[in-house]
């Protein structure tokens, strides 16, 4: 009997091309690599100054999403929100297009948010390595795949050599077990662990999200978890691939042809019984409650109807100030000025459902901007073929084009200084939605509810829909 | 990308303590739309530094002697977020070779290093004395893995990874490296 092994364990030996030792790093193969507008161009650069070839454009996929405007002109044309931005857009698609890259750009059914597009073209598979140069890439962690974001510099070294060099993380368990309480969702879920362990909680460690309640959900949902690992300061988070996973890839562009052997090959991943951790942290799924943020990091976060905790230093204190809180005072009740429901956090099939399910048959708040950003082309097909874009509309919210919108808000979406946003993203960070602005993270569910009632909101005491 | 090499750097240092400095604090977005990666230093904590209209804060960042300051101090969990590597190149164009706090993100962590800028994670005892006193002249040694702080301040070693070590003193980048490793690359590709 081989020694027991965690899935991460697992999957990092499968993938040592030169094996680590004290004078160097690993040097670990990369199964797929995404590459969009924002973080490849200096890396296109490098390669074309030093005269190298991309080694595996087979194994590397591009879209555009960061700089992307959401809606379109009469005129069929897209408002950028600065030329520099359109310039960025033209100069990925030029890259790929020189260098050969499967590129999903403007007439793509395929594109989106890069971490929503890998998985929906099941590009994103159990077992493998993927990186991107976007540090929410631990989302494809979901599908039992190393995942992490890299910096440009690496996304050279990945184009170049497919490969990078990396020292082994050490592991931790997030165990959640027990039953969730109704109206709590896998985005309260990560919330809630973040704000138990802290940002920089994961720091060092590859996580792995284990217990009945990661077992029960849906891919959407545990695309969400992984998403968020990165706030915890993790640069990956897995989940071990299951029939959840093998069903949600069968059938999809990149689905391997012999789809029994690869579904046996992945269940073999599983971490093994016996396999220790570095560290373990454990919370009972019963104490989850819906989750909102009232700080400057993912990490400041508390059940929506609990009380802001009270500064206990200068930094909490300056955090608490620029969100315009008080420490023991509730946050339900607050104005809202902007609802985001978007993001490769929370733009999936499951979120626009869940949106428009609170939207239905409501009115947005006469003060409320409320936008709905879906993740990709294809979820936004589908959102309308449920009809799901009517009813959002008909609320007052806007339906716009796919990309990362107002999470970064590069695109020009983006709030005034001082304006309240409850955005279903994954970073408050001060001045992330626009300098001055102040976001609050929460579930599609709540930033809704936010939205039809103009003030943070339980979602989950909302009568029936007039 | 290679960079000058770094063995010793004496300089006074620039403290800015709050906790949990983010890259979107470091760069905001918006500026990411550029497509090389020069003369990205005025842009470095560029919502501390300007208004709305673009005129300076009275921010230290914009002060002559923060200019000349070549190592950065910063609060605990420094460089958290976004993977950007224009963080760094932020940095270093404003002028700073090295960055200590008493924990630095893992991404931040690994772009610095391969953008000439080192990271440096102390105890908290010297990380501390540092914030206490800002604009201390420090030494850095990269050959000794020391930190040398003035007026008794004592000495504090640091640990780096001996590869990182390596590429920072001698000016060389990891690319050349993984370049020379392709006929291992060539050969796992083979038997998978
Ligand atoms: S939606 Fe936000 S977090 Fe996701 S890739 Fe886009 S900018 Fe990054």
């Amino acid at each position: 009997m081989t020694h027991p092994q965690t899935l991460f364990d697992k999957v990092w030996d499968r993938h040592i091309a030169v094996a680590e030792t004290d004078a160097h790093p690993a040097t670990l193969y990369i199964d797929l690599h995404l590459i969009h507008e924002v973080t490849s161009p200096q890396a296109f650069t490098v390669l074309r100054e030093r005269g190298l070839k991309v080694r595996r454009p087979d194994r590397t996929l591009a879209t555009i999403d960061h700089s992307t405007p959401t809606l379109i002109n009469a005129d069929g044309s897209r408002p950028f929100v600065t030329e520099q931005a359109g310039k960025q857009v033209e100069m990925l698609l030029a890259n790929a297009a020189e260098y050969g890259i499967e590129t999903h750009g403007w007439d793509s059914d395929y594109r989106g948010v890069v971490h929503v597009m890998g998985p929906e073209l099941g590009a994103t598979q159990p077992g493998m390595t993927i990186v991107c140069g976007d540090s929410h890439t631990s989302t494809h962690g979901a599908f039992g795949a190393i995942a992490f974001g890299i910096g440009t510099t690496q996304v050279g070294h990945v184009l170049a050599n497919q490969c990078i060099l990396m020292r082994k993380p050490k592991t931790m368990a997030i165990e959640v077990n027990g039953e969730l309480q109704p109206g709590v969702t896998p985005k309260d879920v990560i919330l809630a662990i973040i704000a138990e362990i802290g940002v920089g909680g994961g720091t060092g460690y590859a996580l792995e999200y284990r217990g009945n309640v990661f077992e029960e959900m849906s891919m959407d949902g545990r695309m969400t978890v992984c998403n968020m690992s990165i706030e915890a300061g993790a640069r990956c988070g897995m989940i071990a691939p299951d029939a959840t996973t093998f069903n949600y890839l069968k059938g999809r562009k990149f689905a391997p042809d012999e789809y029994k052997a690869a579904c046996e090959d992945w269940a073999s991943l599983a971490t093994d019984d016996g396999a220790t951790f570095d560290k373990v942290v454990t919370l009972r799924a019963e104490d989850i409650r819906p989750m909102i943020t009232y700080g400057t990091h993912p990490g400041m976060a508390m059940p929506v109807d609990a009380l802001v905790p009270v500064a206990e230093d200068e930094t909490e204190t300056k955090a608490l100030d620029y969100m315009q809180v008080t420490g023991g005072k509730a946050m339900m009740g607050m104005k809202v000025d902007r609802v985001f429901i978007g993001s490769c956090t929370n733009a999936r099939i499951e979120d626009m459902r869940a949106a428009a399910g609170i939207l239905s048959g409501r009115k947005v708040a006469a003060h409320v901007k409320a936008i709905v950003v879906p993740g990709s082309e294809q979820i936004k097909a589908q959102a309308e073929a449920e009809g799901l874009h009517e009813l959002i509309t008909a609320s007052g919210a806007e339906w716009r084009e796919p990309g990362c919108s107002m999470c970064i808000a590069m695109n020009g979406d983006k709030a005034a200084p001082g304006e309240l946003v409850v955005s279903t993203s994954n970073r408050n960070f001060a001045g992330r939605q626009g300098p001055g602005a102040r976001t609050v993270l929460a579930s599609p569910e709540t930033a809704a509810a936010a939205a039809v009632m103009g003030v943070i909101t339980d979602a989950r005491t909302l009568g029936a829909a007039a | 990308m290679s960079f000058q090499p770094l063995k010793t750097v004496t300089s006074k240092t620039l403290v800015l303590p709050a906790e949990n400095i983010d890259t979107d604090q470091i760069i905001p977005a918006r500026f990411l739309t550029v497509t090389s990666r020069d003369g990205l230093g005025k842009h470095a904590f560029n919502d501390w530094r300007y208004d709305e209209d673009g005129s300076e804060t009275d921010h230290e960042l914009n002060s002559d002697a923060a200019k000349a300051c070549q190592i950065l101090v910063g609060g605990h969990n420094f460089g958290c977020g976004s993977s950007r590597e224009h963080a760094p190149w932020s940095l270093t164009d404003y002028g700073f070779r090295v960055v200590i706090s008493s924990e630095i993100a893992d991404i931040f962590r690994g772009n610095s290093l391969k953008n000439g800028l080192l990271p440096i994670v102390i105890e908290k005892r010297a990380h501390d004395w540092l914030l206490d006193n800002p604009g201390a002249e420090v030494t850095v040694d990269l050959d000794a893995c020391e930190v040398r702080l003035p007026r008794n301040g004592g000495t504090y070693g640091f640990e780096i990874d001996a590869f990182s070590r390596h590429c920072l003193m001698e000016g060389v980048d990891e690319m050349g490296y993984l370049q020379n490793q392709s006929d291992a690359i060539a050969a796992f590709e083979a038997k998978r």
